[in-house]
């Protein structure tokens, strides 16, 4: 029964992709010469203007440029030209460190904000103004004050991802089953083995859920902070096609920021798996 | 005038407006001969050096034109050379401007955008014109103007291609702190279009312009300037009667396809770009509106210049020498190639070819020529200087009293810059100033209050 459905879906998914495809290539196709020109003038002028060309680019093309990527992904032709794979690295590289560090935060934080009512009450005010800051909104900042546009990226990585970990880490915590702490307390177990043996694990599908969604918010980011700063990454691989106007390169990152993205959400998700207990 | 034509030429003028020569009854005349004098002025390193200090020789003794010519039309230019050369040592001034001291530092990096403008910049690096001055410089492609200013106030870019306001701009404090800057170098003189979308073809009179959205790269730009005094001149109000927004170059083009804008003045490739991709045309080049103005320009903090001094003179040297080199229009298809790849332009390389030679199709059907369409020319005139701070002043940018001749020899060469090029052994221009006209309407950098009173759309009070 379930194979038979995850066999139809298949087909259904396909098929939706083909008609896509399809539908994409016809309205992408060429309308043959648009204007009279003569060939030493149509020599000077690019295929949208001699063939009448779509500006958007046709699926084959993007799938011949996507090969051409893939085939020779970490080639490295000095500091404006690198392959897509170089790219996609430095970019999970800042992530992950800006990642990391807010985990480094958030968690410890987030544990103090759960078990402690007075904490959380007066530290509340500052999170509720702080979280709903657009991450771009801190670029300039970061830039001026940092003096590194590299560790500027990492910033706005690390304050964009802290936030919905450190929420979730103290409603996860605030939330324990009260019994279980009862029962820990009557056991006569110390604060710290409690946070550890009892609090924790409880708490840890919630803390893992905001380490998900604080993963996607990271991604999210990244491509814009590194449009803003240059350099190196996927942003700027995206911004540096964009001067070049090739959409054809943009479809493709916009592709790979996809593929990539969801590799990160599902390495979390499965994290989450892991901790999760029936009640 | 061009800094690297023969100042022992008496039939040139050294301090002259407008074009270059003006002693040829046409452009093409005009071409063949500056290509043969090209040629031969420049056939080596040592002569472009004894060229460009045999010119500031030659500027600081006669600043008035007329004397200078008339002294070489009655004694010729051998002569003349010889009387020069007693009482100043052209060639050891010329091998102590070639060699410097030390360097303090090799690996340097150049921050440019990708834009035409930054051709010398770019170049010298794959041609190898750094490497010539044993410098190993990197030249980093950035993400915008504001951000090219943010990294190298914070020392991440040693130097960096900046558009010729802002260092003004910076200096005085408009838009940022201020913070003193220098300007040694222009990049690029000529090289901007007013581009209209296709659907305006048939309306080239800018009276008819009234209620287009018009797009310039940044607020602080000779763009926006020359957009604004173009209209101007014709009696459209840029405040009132148009929209003018600051817009990414890549994004102009994008949104005269959508429809969004009606057109812009931008820094090629994008022009060109337009045209190559179909949905515009050139309706006038920047070099009809004033023939030789500055555009982009290199430019370096303060301290860079005082705590790297030979660095600094290694980085120029080899700056001036690319620009000569890009100055020969011979050299411009090469150039083209050179500077097409993903890490400079990453453009097409005909378009880049089309820009640069100034053979290009104007997206009307019509294939133009203009070999002067951009041009490299690296003298910082301080009247350069001056014209932009009237229009900072005319469009409201800045208010109240401003020290024009002070700013000016400030930002454009700066003091540094002249003390360098005196340890260099070289005597310093004493003219830093030149007349010119844009549109016609003569510009004297010693009344710049005068020059603006003159105009009758303006927002100063």
């Amino acid at each position: 029964m379930t194979s038979s459905l995850r066999v139809r879906a298949a087909v259904v998914s396909i098929a939706i992709f083909l008609a896509f495809i399809g539908v994409w290539h016809i309205a992408t196709r060429g309308t043959g010469a648009v204007a009279e020109m003569s060939p030493e003038y149509a020599a000077l002028m690019g295929a949208t203007a001699t063939q009448g060309k779509s500006a958007m680019p046709g699926p084959l093309e993007v799938g011949a440029k996507l090969w051409e990527h893939l085939k020779n992904p970490f080639y490295d032709k000095g500091p404006n030209d690198k392959g897509i794979g170089i790219q996609i690295g430095y970019s999970i590289a800042r992530v992950a460190l800006g990642y990391l560090l807010a985990v480094a935060v958030a968690i410890p934080l987030g544990f103090l904000i759960g078990m402690s009512p007075l904490i959380n009450k007066a530290l509340d005010p500052f999170i509720q103004v702080l979280k709903p800051i657009s991450p771009l909104a801190w670029m300039p900042l970061a830039l001026y004050t940092i003096k590194d546009s590299n560790q500027s990226a990492i910033f706005v990585i690390f304050i964009c991802s802290v936030w919905p970990m450190l929420l979730n880490t103290a409603f996860g915590v605030a939330a324990v089953r009260k019994e279980w702490i009862n029962v820990a307390r009557t056991l006569e177990v110390g604060h710290l083995r409690r946070a550890f043996t009892v609090i924790l694990p409880a708490a840890a599908p919630t803390i893992l859920t905001g380490m998900r969604i604080s993963i996607g918010i990271a991604w999210l980011v990244i491509v814009a902070a590194e449009m803003l700063v240059g350099g190196t990454g996927i942003g700027y691989f995206v911004w540096n096609e964009w001067n070049n106007l090739s959409i054809t390169n943009v479809i493709i990152a916009i592709l790979v920021i996809g593929v990539v993205g969801m590799l990160l959400d599902q390495i979390l998700a499965r994290f989450t798996r892991m901790v999760t207990f029936p009640e | 005038m061009s800094t690297f034509d023969n100042p022992f030429d008496p039939d040139r003028r050294l301090h002259a407006s407008g074009c270059s020569c003006g002693h040829h009854a046409s452009e093409a005349e005009h071409q063949a001969s500056t290509q043969l004098q090209a040629q031969a002025a420049l056939e080596s390193e040592q002569t472009r050096y004894q060229g460009v200090v045999a010119s500031a020789v030659m500027r600081a003794m006669f600043p008035h034109d007329a004397t200078r010519r008339a002294f070489l039309k009655s004694v010729g230019a051998a002569t003349a050379l010889a009387a020069v050369s007693q009482f100043f040592p052209l060639k050891s001034a010329t091998e102590a401007f070639a060699e410097g001291g030390p360097l303090e530092k090799k690996d340097l990096k150049v921050g440019f955008i990708p834009i035409t403008c930054a051709t010398p910049i770019i170049m010298a690096k794959p041609m190898g014109f750094y490497e010539k001055y044993g410098l190993n410089v990197d030249v980093i492609k950035t993400a915008g103007w504001a951000v090219v200013r943010d990294k190298t106030i914070n020392k991440e870019y040693d130097a960096a291609h900046m558009l010729s306001p802002m260092p003004i701009a910076i200096s005085m404090g408009v838009g940022s702190n201020p913070i003193p800057y220098t300007m040694p170098a222009v990049e690029n003189i000529n090289g901007q279009a007013i581009t209209l979308a296709m659907k305006h073809k048939d309306k080239r009179d800018p009276k008819d312009w009234k209620g287009f959205k018009f797009a310039v790269p940044f607020d602080y730009s000779m763009h926006n300037y020359l957009l604004r005094y173009y209209l101007a001149e014709h009696g459209i109000d840029p405040d009132v009667d148009v929209q003018i927004r600051a817009v990414p170059p890549p994004e102009m083009v994008a949104n005269l396809r959508a429809d969004n804008i009606d057109g812009y003045l931008a820094p090629d490739p994008m022009n060109q770009r337009a045209v190559y991709d179909g949905v515009g045309f050139i309706h006038i080049l920047t070099k009809d509106i004033w023939d030789g103005h500055p555009c982009c320009a290199f430019a370096a903090s303060q301290e860079f210049v005082t705590t790297m001094p030979n660095t600094y003179g290694a980085l120029l040297k080899s700056i001036i020498e690319a620009t000569a080199f890009a100055h020969k229009p011979e050299n411009r298809k090469q150039i083209a190639a050179a500077i097409a790849p993903a890490n400079y332009l990453n453009q097409p390389p005909i378009v880049l070819e089309q820009i640069l030679t100034g053979t290009f199709a104007d997206g009307l059907g019509n294939i133009v020529k203009q070999p002067n369409r951009i041009d490299f020319d690296p003298f910082p005139w301080q009247s350069f200087a001056v014209w932009i701070m009237t229009q900072m002043k005319r469009w409201g940018q800045v208010k109240g009293d401003i020290d024009y001749a002070g700013i000016a020899s400030q930002v454009y060469l700066a003091t540094d810059t002249a003390k360098l090029m005196k340890e260099a052994g070289l005597t310093p221009p004493t003219a830093t100033t030149k007349s010119f006209s844009v549109m016609g309407k003569s510009f004297d950098g010693t009344k710049p209050e005068e020059y603006l009173a003159s105009f009758k759309i303006k927002k100063a009070s």
